[in-house]
């Protein structure tokens, strides 16, 4: 590494670009629990779950996805323990595979806000055909107070927030439940963020 | 990022296979001559692979047709979840050891170093490998090209960066395969890598080459990133001083991730 000329001139043309994940991850990437960043038993345990599609409105059954979000406090946790799970640790961290129908479940708590957000889910999406994988955010409606002042929701056209704001089903076999469909392409295409990290 | 316009190009569906490799050549050339033309009227060079790229048929009906929303990373995206010696076991970096038996290939190391925007090395973050075996057969049920499974090769690997963001895996080196893009389609031989930053704006999941593969000028998914300059840092280099006598042979590849100062460079200039 040229280290002298990335102190002196930052040279982001060294990343190292992105490939589509491919379909071929299955024995590597998933793992046992993945999606369970709490047991369903816990008592406040959330059910957060969708379907991912693809331009057509076909089911995406290969994509991956990642969430990642703070606890019910809104802190993020620096704890190990997100693939070996112990079953009451908070990590923050889930990976889920979709289905052969695009459908994805995880469980988990809802998050509580971090510093001036309103509280959400950080999902990101990996699949075949996805040359670089997609970030978005899942709000939740009975913060809408929260959503006005929020940075990103705001940043957002407003006749594509929607996209953003998971779909509350109520209680569903014990559980509250979130829908967050993720239309990658089409028709009220779910919004996509780049950060500026 | 270069998140480039979105061309005519619907009518093509995915999956349907019949292009021929001249015809995905063609497309793949006039999209580099148009990234190049960008370059020389003053444009950045795209870093990444293009989200539309018509010769990857899966990339038409799987890509964003709005441009992503540029927004400040907060709290969440800043920091990225924490895996150890806990999560994974040092022995998982080793793909030659998961069987009764030695498994049949080339065998090789891979070793380098994860390092941010800054130079800065990546610590004690996680890496993820998987790979065909050297018949360039996956082991997945999806995965139907009659090459022989190896019973002694599963292709899957993990291994937490030290102190430097150092990684070794050894592993045996994978055949290219066929897929069904185009008529006669051949995947260049690869690693996929699955990697994480300190912030999870720097999320990462590639794939690494073997330099001087004859597959690269005719593969779509490798020519999606429309910059020479930027697909080559995707190519390992033989290092002797890595082959181990007797044993294996040394690839190095160091992969740098997006970092704080680089990508805010990017979008200092990214004005398109």
């Amino acid at each position: 590494m040229q280290m002298n000329e990335h102190e002196a001139v930052q040279v982001p043309a060294l990343q190292t670009p992105s490939q589509t994940i491919g379909p071929f991850y299955g024995y590597a990437l998933p793992y046992a629990n993945g999606p369970e960043l709490v047991p369903g038993y816990h008592p406040r345990a959330i059910r957060f779950h969708g379907t991912v599609t693809d331009g057509a409105g076909e089911p995406i059954l290969d994509a991956l996805l990642e969430i990642w979000q703070a606890d019910e406090s809104g802190a993020l946790s620096g704890e190990l323990g997100s693939i070996d799970r112990d079953g009451f640790t908070f990590t923050g961290f889930g990976r889920c595979a979709t289905t052969i129908a695009g459908h994805y479940t995880f469980t988990t708590l809802k998050p509580g806000a971090a510093g001036n957000a309103a509280p959400y889910i950080l999902v990101t999406v990996f699949a075949r055909g996805v040359t670089h994988h997609l970030f978005t955010r899942a709000y939740f409606a009975e913060d809408s107070a929260l959503h006005a002042t929020d940075a990103v929701l705001s940043t957002v056209p407003a006749d594509r927030r929607n996209t953003l704001i998971c779909v509350s089903e109520g209680v569903i076999g014990g559980a509250e439940s979130y829908r967050f469909d993720i239309r990658v392409q089409g028709e009220n295409e779910t919004v996509f963020l780049d950060f500026h990290a | 990022m270069s998140q480039t316009p979105v061309p005519a190009n619907r009518g093509i569906r995915p999956g349907t296979g019949a292009a021929s490799q001249n015809e995905i050549s063609a497309e793949i050339e006039a999209i580099e001559a148009d990234a190049t033309a960008r370059v020389a009227a003053g444009g950045a060079p795209e870093l990444q692979p293009r989200r539309d790229y018509a010769p990857y048929r899966s990339s038409l009906l799987r890509h964003p047709t709005h441009e992503l929303v540029r927004v400040d990373p907060e709290e969440v995206e800043r920091v990225s979840p924490a895996f150890g010696h806990t999560d994974v076991n040092v022995l998982e970096s080793d793909l030659t050891i998961q069987h009764p038996g030695e498994p049949i290939g080339e065998r090789m190391t891979v070793s380098g170093r994860v390092l941010d925007g800054e130079g800065r090395p990546v610590r004690h973050q996680l890496i993820e490998v998987w790979q065909a075996n050297a018949g360039g057969r996956y082991v997945h049920k999806r995965d139907q090209h009659p090459a022989p499974l190896d019973p002694n090769f599963t292709g899957v690997g993990r291994a937490i960066t030290g102190d430097n963001g150092e990684y070794s895996f050894t592993t045996i080196k994978p055949g290219p395969y066929p897929w069904k893009n185009h008529v006669n389609a051949w995947r260049p031989a690869h690693i996929h890598f699955s990697l994480f930053g300190t912030a999870f704006t720097q999320r990462l999941i590639t794939q690494m080459y073997f330099p001087g593969d004859p597959l690269f000028a005719l593969d779509p998914i490798y020519q999606s990133i429309a910059d020479a300059d930027a697909r080559a840092r995707l190519v390992g280099q033989y290092d002797h001083s890595l082959s181990v006598p007797e044993f294996s042979l040394g690839y190095r590849w160091d992969i740098v991730l997006t970092g704080p100062k680089s990508t805010w460079m990017e979008s200092e200039d990214a004005d398109e």
